[in-house]
């Protein structure tokens, strides 16, 4: 009860999150004592450069694999496998079963879980992402941002509480990308879920988050978290002003320099 | 932040301690079955016009040059052959080697199909299989028949050819569906996974579809094999009920060329409807990879 009694504000708790893997050429030490708490409707990015540990920590986050080392709890019990139920997860790429129409791809969950469907939010949300009339289409005959849409669709389709993405964006074009990250953040002020997003992208972390938190290079570690306190709803514009600059160079000087410098001051 | 070396990049995590057992690309469906049909009237017509001045320039050439017909049988004589005593020339021996065909490819087929799903699961079993497997694809399998025909306590009637039509097609399919069941998405497997599949389900809703593709070709494969293995087993050593490979045999004994052309006819016949049944099902469960 001792280690629970933090829930009250946090969703999800991560206690010194440790991950070394066992490769041929030796130990990859990928994550090193990360500890984050995320509270419930929060929208978090994990924000470093590749190799950084956030898809392994996100995995973890997700039940998907395990740590070597500390915990990760959601609402007060630690995470030991998949609990879909409350998670929801986004993967890179829109990762749809490209042998299902857009409907069975969105059924997926359903069929795994042995739930009935539910055809009303289903349509729903087909609409507010604009792709009623899809169903039958095969995920090839799609744009990469069409692909993308019906990924969010089959994510939130049974509704989790918490949604995990990892880097859901990244092989989208610039506009492409701008109008999905619009729509994530319309869909979040609308359905109130904690989601934590993984990117490499600065200007992308800073335009959803409330807050970033930025990761060193391997071994992953906490490097320093930015509180975003823009106005929301957020808007496009806003990249441009100074403000978002400023946002923008002060955290790329964190990741060059892998943290070292504000953890030291801290 | 775009200088960091390739090995520090993240690595997709895996589900078993194995390291390299990675997806093994796409499927080149496309020189199996994809071949574009033809669609357009003309294409069409230009098709059907070849085969019919196919057919009657050789038979004018043959009946200009008198030709006699042990050294070429004239088309219209072979369809004339063909109308000439069906059943007794050719039904019952279609219906023969349909049998051994039948019998043997889905015997052979099911075991070629259970085998790999089995032996993908682990590495080491698949490497300890894989030379097997190679001996039986690489051996041609209509040796086998005279040995069987001696061997087998049913020495006589179909089952020598239905047992090396099985050992011919088996392979084929299990070959072929190992390298199904080898690819491995990591990615969807754990879009599964996230949302609490079992291990069966995993199999069911991703890998089998994944690996469908291979395994239409490996049946298609498979089955002209065994079509193959059938008619020849029967040219080295055909049951007392006869069968095609033995019609052969004897209508090229006796030198009547245009039954000979006949049987002919019926073969290739039942190899088309083996490409065109494949191609059916490749565009119906397989055309998502094209």
């Amino acid at each position: 009860m001792v280690l629970t009694s933090f829930s009250g504000t946090a969703k999800i708790e991560i206690r010194g999150a440790t991950k070394v893997y066992e490769a041929k050429t030796g130990s990859v030490h990928a994550l090193h004592d990360f500890s984050l708490d995320v509270a419930d409707g929060e929208l978090v990015c994990i924000l470093g450069p590749s190799g950084c540990g956030k898809t392994t920590l996100l995995w973890a986050m997700s039940g998907l694999h395990g740590l070597s080392g500390g915990d990760i709890l959601l609402d007060g019990t630690p995470v030991t496998g998949p609990r879909p139920e409350e998670i929801g997860m986004m993967f890179q790429d829109a990762n749809l079963l490209p042998w299902r129409n857009l409907r069975k791809n969105i059924a997926f969950p359903f069929e795994i879980k042995r739930r009935p469907i539910d055809h009303e939010r289903i349509e729903m949300l087909l609409a507010e992402v604009g792709l009623t009339g899809f169903e039958s289409a095969f995920p090839r005959e799609l744009s990469g941002g069409m692909q993308q849409r019906a990924s969010i669709v089959r994510a939130l389709a049974p509704d989790p509480a918490v949604l995990l993405m990892d880097e859901p964006f990244g092989a989208l074009d610039a506009f492409t990308r701008d109008e999905m990250n619009l729509l994530l953040m319309r869909l979040w002020s609308e359905t109130s879920k904690t989601i934590v997003f993984v990117t490499h992208n600065i200007s992308e972390a800073i335009f959803l988050a409330d807050r970033v938190v930025v990761m060193t290079p391997r071994p992953g570690r906490l490097a320093r978290i930015f509180d975003i306190e823009l106005p929301r709803p957020r808007t496009i514009e806003m990249t441009f002003e100074p403000q978002f600059i400023e946002l923008i160079q002060e955290i790329k000087r964190t990741v060059e320099s892998g943290g070292r410098h504000t953890v030291e001051v801290e | 932040m775009s200088e960091v070396p390739r090995e520090l990049r993240d690595e997709i995590p895996s589900f078993d301690n194995e390291p390299g057992h990675h997806d093994h690309g796409t499927v080149d469906w496309t020189g199996l079955t994809s071949i574009r049909g033809a669609k357009s009237a003309l294409e069409v017509g230009t098709i059907v016009a070849i085969a019919v001045a196919v057919f009657f320039g050789l038979e004018g050439i043959l009946r200009l040059s008198d030709t006699p017909a042990y050294i070429f049988p004239k088309p219209t004589a072979v369809v004339g052959a063909l109308t000439d005593d069906f059943w007794l020339q050719y039904g019952h021996h279609l219906w023969v080697t349909l049998q051994e065909f039948f019998i043997g490819y889905a015997i052979g087929s099911t075991i070629g199909l259970i085998l790999a799903a089995v032996i993908t699961q682990k590495p080491f079993i698949e490497k300890v299989v894989a030379p097997y497997v190679i001996v039986l694809v690489v051996t041609p399998m209509l040796a086998l028949v005279p040995f069987l025909r001696v061997s087998l306590i049913q020495g006589v009637g179909l089952w020598p050819i239905i047992v090396a039509v099985a050992l011919a097609s088996g392979p084929m399919v299990l070959i072929n569906a190992s390298t199904g069941f080898r690819r491995t998405d990591l990615a969807k497997i754990a879009l599964a996974r996230s949302h609490g599949a079992t291990t069966f389900q995993v199999f069911r809703k991703i890998r089998f579809p994944l690996a469908l593709p291979m395994i239409i070709v490996g049946y298609m494969v498979g089955a002209i094999f065994g079509l193959l293995t059938a008619i020849g087993g029967e040219m080295v050593s055909a049951s007392e009920q006869g069968g095609l490979g033995r019609q052969l045999i004897y209508f090229s004994s006796l030198i009547r060329m245009e039954n000979f052309g006949a049987v002919i006819m019926i073969i290739a016949a039942l190899g088309i409807s083996i490409y065109v049944v494949f191609y059916s099902i490749g565009k119906r469960w397989a055309s998502w990879e094209s």
